[in-house]
Parts: C-alpha cells; sequence; structure tokens
C-alpha cells in the first residue's frame, strides 16, 4: 500500500473540508445557534458557486467575485427569513421554497447547467502565480478563510447583537421580554447564514474550476455532518472550540470520505463504492451522529446497573 | 401608572373551544402600588399579565403604561417599560447563556442593541454585587450555564434580570409556584425585598391566599375576566383568608375553585 497516495488523501481532504467549512460554519449558524433548519443552503452554496463563476468569467477580480456572491447568498437568506418572519411561513417550507426557486435562478445566472472556468483568472491561480506549489494553494486559501472566518464569527458572537441572535435561537420569550425583536435577529441569522454558504460555494467553483447546478445538493446533510462529526470529536465549552469544532469535522468527514474510496479502490470488494455512494453514506453518518448520543447515555445507564430510558 | 380600560379578549373566536378570556377589564395602578392577584381557574389573570405585556392583541380596549399607550404596540416594544417573571423558571432564562450573558442581556432590555460588546468588566462587577445580594453563591459562577442552575437559582436570577433595569412596572405571574414550598418562600421574601426597596409598581398573579394577603398594598380577586374584589389599606391588613372565600361567593354567587389554591391553603 502506498503512503505518500495515503497522505495525498488527507491533503486533498483536508482542502475541501476547510473550503466546505465555511458553509458549515454558516449553517452551524441557523442550525445550531438559531434554531433553525434552513433548507435554504442547497441553493444558496450553488449560487454563491455560480455568481462566482460568472464574475470570474466576466473578468472581475476573483475576490470581488467572492465578496459579491456571498452577498448574493445574503439576499437569498433574507428572502426565507422575509417568508418566515412575514408571511408566517414555516421554517422548513420558507427554505425549502427559496431553494427551489433559486434552482431557475442559478441556470438563469448560467445560463447553462454546467460554467466552465478554463484557463480564467481564479483566486487559486493567483496564489500559485506567487510560487506556492499547486497542490498546497487550496488548502492555504481554505485555512486562511477559515480562520479569519472562525475569528470574525466568535467576535460577532460576543457583541450585543450577537447575543440577541443567540439567546433568540436559545429562549425567544425571553428575548421579546427583554424588548429585543426576534424577527429582526431570525432574518439577521438567516442573512449571515446563507452569506456564509455562498462564500463556500464561491469558493469552490473557482477551487474546482466550475460551477455546476447540482454542486449543493445536499448541502445541508454534508453540513450537517461536519457539525456532527466536530461535536463528537471537539469539546463545546466556548463557542471558539465549537466554531472550530465544525472546521474540523468538516475536514474530518472529508478526509473519511477519500479513505472510504481510497480503500474501495484498493480493497477486493463485491460492490465497488463509487462517488456517487457518498450520498448514502453521508446519510448513515448523520444518522449515527444524531441517535449516538441517546445509545451512550443508554449504554452509561446499563454499565451502572440503572435502567435507562 | 398603569390603567387598563375596557378590554375583552375572547380566544378561539368561532371555534367549540372558545373562551371568553377578559371581559370589560378595569384596573388601574398608582404608582408604586403592589398588588396581589388571586382568583379561580380560567379567570383571567395570567391573561390580563399577558395583555398587559402584549403577548397578544386585544380585541378591543386600551392599555395604557406611566401616560403611554401601548395598546398596538408589540410584546418587545412595550418591554422597555415592563418587568417580567414567569411561572416556569425555564421561560425567563436563556439556559444554554452564561449567567453573565443572561444579566447583559436584561440589562439593555428596551434599549437598542449594536456591534459593540454584550458585557463589560464595569458590568460584571455590578453583576457580581447584585449576585451577592441574592446569597445563592452565585457570583462565583458568572461563567456557569443557566440550565445547570436549579429552579429557585433560575427563578431567583430572572426576577433580578426583570429589575436589574428598573421596570416602570413588574409583572410577576406566579413565579413561586413551580418551586418547592422551602424555595418559593425565599424567592417570595427576595420579591418582598425588590418591590419594596425600589417602590416598583407590581402586579403578583398567586395561589396562595396566605401569601396575597401577607404581601402588597393592595389585593383583587378576579372571575370570569373580570375584577371582583378589589381591598386596599388597613382592610386588606386586617383580611383572612376565610373572609375572602367568603366574599368570593358572595360576590359571584357560586364556591370557589381553584384546584392549586385549595391544596395550598
Amino acid at each position: 500500500m502506498n503512503i505518500m497516495s495515503w497522505l495525498w488523501d488527507i491533503q486533498g481532504g483536508a482542502t475541501l473540508g476547510v473550503i466546505w467549512a465555511i458553509m458549515a460554519l454558516g449553517l452551524y449558524l441557523t442550525y445550531r445557534v438559531l434554531n433553525y433548519a434552513d433548507l435554504t443552503v442547497d441553493g444558496s452554496l450553488t449560487l454563491g458557486g455560480a455568481v462566482s463563476a460568472v464574475c470570474v468569467a466576466a473578468g472581475v477580480s476573483p475576490i470581488l467575485a467572492i465578496l459579491i456572491a456571498t452577498i448574493s447568498g445574503m439576499a437569498a437568506g433574507s428572502v426565507t427569513g422575509f417568508l418566515h418572519t412575514k408571511f408566517k411561513i414555516p421554517d422548513l417550507l420558507a427554505g425549502i421554497l427559496t431553494q427551489f426557486a433559486l434552482y431557475s435562478i442559478n441556470l438563469r445566472i448560467m445560463g447553462k447547467a454546467n460554467f466552465g472556468l478554463l484557463n480564467e483568472v481564479t483566486l487559486f491561480s493567483q496564489i500559485k502565480a506567487l510560487g506556492i506549489p499547486s497542490k498546497w494553494a487550496g488548502l492555504l486559501v481554505g485555512v486562511v478563510f477559515a480562520v479569519v472566518l472562525i475569528i470574525a464569527v466568535y467576535c460577532f458572537f460576543g457583541t450585543e447583537i450577537g447575543c440577541a441572535l443567540r439567546a433568540t435561537g436559545n429562549n425567544p420569550h425571553m428575548v421579546r421580554a427583554m424588548g429585543a425583536n426576534t424577527k429582526v435577529y431570525i432574518v439577521l441569522g438567516l442573512i449571515v447564514g446563507n452569506g456564509l454558504v455562498a462564500m463556500s460555494g464561491a469558493l469552490l467553483a473557482q477551487y474546482q474550476g466550475y460551477a455546476d447546478i447540482n454542486m449543493g445538493v445536499g448541502t445541508i446533510v454534508i453540513g450537517l455532518a461536519a457539525i456532527m462529526i466536530g461535536e463528537v470529536l471537539f469539546s463545546k465549552k466556548t463557542y471558539f472550540h465549537r466554531l472550530a469544532g465544525v472546521v474540523i469535522g468538516s475536514v474530518v468527514y472529508r478526509i473519511i470520505i477519500a479513505f472510504v474510496l481510497r480503500i474501495s479502490l484498493t480493497a477486493d470488494t463485491v460492490i465497488k463504492i463509487t462517488a456517487d455512494d457518498m450520498k448514502l453514506i453521508t446519510a448513515i453518518i448523520v444518522v449515527i451522529a444524531l441517535i449516538a448520543p441517546g445509545l451512550k447515555d443508554s449504554a452509561v445507564a446499563k454499565l451502572s446497573g440503572k435502567e435507562g430510558d | 401608572m398603569l390603567d387598563i380600560k375596557h378590554v375583552y379578549k375572547t380566544f378561539n373566536k368561532g371555534t367549540p373551544v372558545q373562551k371568553e378570556a377578559l371581559i370589560d377589564l378595569n384596573l388601574h395602578l398608582d404608582e408604586g402600588d403592589f398588588v396581589t392577584i388571586i382568583g379561580g381557574n380560567g379567570a383571567g389573570k395570567s391573561t390580563m399579565l399577558n395583555a398587559v405585556a402584549g403577548v397578544f392583541e386585544l380585541d378591543k380596549g386600551h392599555i395604557t403604561i406611566d401616560g403611554n399607550d401601548v395598546t398596538k404596540d408589540p410584546e418587545y416594544k412595550r418591554a422597555k417599560y415592563i418587568g417580567r417573571v414567569f411561572q416556569d423558571p425555564l421561560r425567563g432564562t436563556a439556559g444554554d447563556m452564561w449567567i453573565e450573558e443572561n444579566l447583559a442581556f436584561a440589562l439593555r432590555r428596551g434599549k437598542n442593541r449594536s456591534f459593540k460588546w454584550g458585557i463589560s468588566n464595569k458590568e460584571r462587577e455590578q453583576f457580581v454585587e447584585l449576585l451577592k445580594t441574592l446569597d445563592l453563591g452565585l457570583e462565583d459562577r458568572l461563567d456557569s450555564k443557566v440550565g445547570l442552575l436549579s429552579g429557585g437559582q433560575r427563578q431567583a436570577l430572572t426576577l433580578l434580570m426583570a429589575t436589574i433595569k428598573k421596570p416602570q412596572l413588574l409583572l410577576l405571574d406566579e413565579h413561586t409556584a413551580a418551586l418547592d414550598p422551602k424555595t418559593a418562600k425565599t424567592v417570595l421574601e427576595m420579591t418582598n425585598k425588590v418591590v419594596t426597596e425600589n417602590h416598583l409598581t407590581t402586579l403578583m398573579v398567586t395561589h396562595n391566599m396566605n401569601d396575597a394577603i401577607k404581601y402588597g398594598n393592595r389585593l383583587i380577586m378576579m372571575d370570569h375576566g373580570h375584577v371582583i374584589l378589589d381591598i386596599s389599606g388597613e382592610e386588606k391588613k386586617n383580611l383572612k383568608v376565610s373572609d375572602l372565600l367568603a366574599k368570593f361567593e358572595e360576590v359571584s354567587g357560586k364556591e370557589f375553585s381553584n384546584d392549586r389554591m385549595m391544596l395550598a391553603k
């Protein structure tokens, strides 16, 4: 077995992991902090990718393209937010409606289902031009983005507005009783969350050299996998630990996927696992992560001789 | 201070479970009034407090606080005048957030929130001093999650949060009902101290008639969505539980029914 190919798997997994981690941070904001299951993300990730690709192809500087893509994601988040708070559409449905509508919008933006960036200047080609080996450019960009965003989100949580947002997800009754409008903070959380998701899509499009209409399929499940793996592996002591845990979780998830593919490639199994099976495997990871805490509790209860619930 | 004028509220209108919760409710509070509220099951005690707090829109009538007509204001806008403690200890605090975060959040009641830091070091010192007055050892646990506290500690904290920025009006909705008798007594004493020391205009719903008589300068009894009895001053001081029961039967023409109140007697 070639050790080097495993190491490159880890490196490649880590690169994809940190880029997708930005999406997971956005999802963490809506799903965990705001307690809002936001299905907009499947659409806003693609939206970010589409806007970023089209901008880059039009000659916009790559970093500005990422910024524009982020703003487009924020707009998508605000639509879901208004559907939910203004018109009282349930959270899941509001997200699904926006996501559904975004499919058409994303196709309009790209003009086709797959928008390639062959020979265009991207953030990654710019980094390579500085003399960084191409295998490391992706990881470097991803890590810089992830670290800056962890610090930014952490600081945001410490502000008065950030506190109100966290409290809204925790106890909206208390927030209203203390004179803050929960609707404002729900919309704000969805805006920031989807902005991060679109930023992730924007980076991804530039990294892989194309945007695809289906690149966002299953984003919410991949994000949940990252969040939950992070929670299992990392302490939840402070928000800094938690946010770092989300990024680590995203990286570990990608490395698991890379290893599963590698094993399947080299091992002599009856059924060859391919990239197409990853959605099934991801779903299984999330299900295990969802039921694991309960299993752990009942196992502990049994070991200590007490009845589990 | 507080004026409730001809307020009506019906829940589930036009359905088989329609409930006329408030019927021509009128109440006037002077500044510094500490009013205890008792009444039977479904008399409208909590509904009245929720109407004042703006939890729902009124069908008819007006509510003014300190000269401001708040009838049309949503809950979060009225919060600048009102401090509240709920029956459920989980409701008044954010359990996943730290004690100091909850207090800092309460300190900003009714203020615009900005991108300034949510807590300053000066505020932390203030919180330590205030928590010391509770005598529950919470002053050493500023960075403990509120979810780790007991029900009594949580209610004491909620009371502190409701009053840390002096409210024009304090609403206490059976805030000791979910606590064990000993803790309930402690929290009630704490409440009495805070209210009298700060001369807070207060409405306190209670299911304990003795407490209703013991605390406050005024007692009202509600039945069928409005006030049926309003006793204050010397008359209140000399009240006995048996007097209250007799008065209830006299005014309403039926026997007093409140399961928890009967048990608490």
